[in-house]
C-alpha cells in the first residue's frame, strides 16, 4: 500500500499533495457528473409535465395500465438494494473485506431483481401494443392519443433501465476489485463513487415510480 | 469535513442510521400508495410529490452524505435542483397558456393506427388533415373550455 520509492500511499497520484485532496477532487468531480444526470433525466420530467398538462384525462386513463404493486415491488427492491449499497462501503470502512463482498453482491441481486420485473412489465405492454409513438396498436384506451403516455413511460423507466444495468456493471467492477483488496479505510474512493451513482438511480426511481404509477 | 490529517479517518456513520432510513424509505413508499387510492383531486399530486420529495431528502442527506459533507457538494446539489424548477416552471407558463394564443385542435398523430379504426372512437378533432402538423392537446385544455369538462384527475 505505501510506496517507498515515491515517498506517499500507492493509491495517490502525483498531481495531488495528499490523500484527502485527492478524494474530495473525485467527489467533486462525481458531483458535476450527477448534475448533469439530474439535467438528463429533468428533460424527459419537463416532457412529462407538458403532456400530462395537456392531456391530463388521458394520463389517468393511461397510467390505470400500469401494474402498482410490481410499481411498488420495484421501489422497495431498489431502496434495499439502496441500504446494502450504503452498507458495502460501511462495511470498508471498517476494514471487513467479507461484508463489503457479501453487501455488493446483495445490491447485485437486488438490482438483477430489479430488472427481471421491469421485464416482466415491458413483455405484458409489448404483447398488448402498448408501444411508444406509432407502434402503438393497443385499442383499449379511450381518449385521444394514448400513445404518449407510453412514449413517456418507456423513455424514462428504459433510461432509467440502462442507468441500472451500468450501475451492475460498476459494481460488478468493484466487487473485482474488492475481492483483490484494492479497497481499504485510508483508500476506497471508487467504491464510495459508484454508491453515489447508485443513490441517484434510486433517487430518480423514487420520482418516477408516483408520477407514472400513482397518478391520483 | 474530516481534520486535516495526512491518512483522513473515514466518517463512519452508525448501521442502525442506514436500517432507520431505509425503514423510514419503505414505510414512505406503502404511505404514497395508500394515499394514492384516496381520491384527493389535486391533491394527490401534490402529496405524491411531497411525499417523493422528503424520500429524496433522506437518501441525499444520509445515504449520500450530503448532511455531514463539505457544503460545497450540497451547493452543486440544490443548483441542479433549481435549474430543473426554473426549467420545468417557465416550460409550463408557456405549455399551458398556449391556447389563450393559437386556436389548438387535438389530431391523432398517426392516423391510420389500430386505435382509430374503433367504430364508437371519439376523434377530437379534423381528421381529415391528419398528417399534417398535428398538435397532441387535449380538447379540454384550453382555456375557453376547461371549465366545463368533467376531469377525473383534478386538474
Amino acid at each position: 500500500m505505501f510506496d517507498a520509492a515515491a515517498g506517499h500511499p500507492a493509491h495517490l497520484q502525483h498531481h495531488f499533495s495528499d490523500s484527502e485532496q485527492q478524494a474530495s477532487a473525485s467527489k467533486l468531480g462525481m458531483w458535476l457528473f450527477l448534475l448533469t444526470e439530474m439535467l438528463l433525466f429533468g428533460g424527459l420530467f419537463a416532457a412529462y409535465s407538458i403532456y400530462r398538462a395537456w392531456n391530463p384525462e388521458m394520463f389517468y386513463e393511461a397510467h390505470k395500465q400500469l401494474n402498482i404493486y410490481l410499481g411498488m415491488i420495484n421501489t422497495i427492491v431498489l431502496i434495499s438494494s439502496s441500504v446494502t449499497m450504503a452498507l458495502a462501503i460501511r462495511s470498508t470502512q471498517l476494514s471487513n473485506r467479507k461484508l463489503t463482498v457479501r453487501f455488493l453482491v446483495a445490491t447485485l441481486l437486488f438490482a438483477a431483481v430489479f430488472l427481471v420485473i421491469k421485464y416482466l412489465e415491458y413483455h405484458h405492454k409489448f404483447e398488448l401494443g402498448q408501444l411508444p409513438g406509432k407502434y402503438y396498436t393497443f385499442t383499449g384506451l379511450q381518449g385521444t392519443n394514448p400513445h404518449i403516455f407510453f412514449s413517456i413511460y418507456f423513455m424514462m423507466t428504459g433510461l432509467h433501465g440502462i442507468h441500472v444495468i451500468g450501475g451492475m456493471g460498476v459494481i460488478s467492477w468493484m466487487l473485482y476489485r474488492t475481492k483483490r483488496s484494492q479497497f481499504s479505510p485510508a483508500y476506497y474512493t471508487p467504491l464510495e463513487m459508484t454508491g453515489l451513482y447508485w443513490h441517484l438511480v434510486d433517487l430518480i426511481w423514487i420520482f418516477l415510480f408516483p408520477l407514472l404509477y400513482l397518478i391520483g | 469535513m474530516s481534520n486535516h490529517t495526512s491518512t483522513p479517518a473515514p466518517h463512519i456513520l452508525p448501521l442502525r442510521l442506514y436500517l432507520g432510513v431505509g425503514a423510514a424509505l419503505l414505510f414512505l413508499t406503502v404511505l404514497t400508495v395508500i394515499v394514492s387510492q384516496i381520491p384527493l383531486g389535486g391533491w394527490n399530486l401534490v402529496v405524491a410529490l411531497a411525499i417523493a420529495s422528503v424520500k429524496a431528502l433522506l437518501v441525499v442527506s444520509f445515504f449520500m452524505h450530503l448532511y455531514y459533507d463539505h457544503k460545497l457538494y450540497f451547493i452543486i446539489f440544490s443548483i441542479g435542483v433549481l435549474t430543473l424548477s426554473v426549467f420545468i416552471v417557465l416550460t409550463m407558463f408557456d405549455t399551458l397558456e398556449r391556447g389563450a394564443v393559437y386556436d389548438i385542435k387535438a389530431r391523432p398523430i398517426n392516423p391510420k393506427a389500430a386505435m382509430y379504426d374503433k367504430p364508437n372512437f371519439q376523434s377530437h378533432g379534423d381528421t381529415t388533415k391528419a398528417n399534417g402538423f398535428a398538435i397532441p392537446i387535449d380538447s379540454g385544455t384550453t382555456k375557453r373550455d376547461s371549465a366545463g369538462q368533467a376531469n377525473p384527475s383534478g386538474y
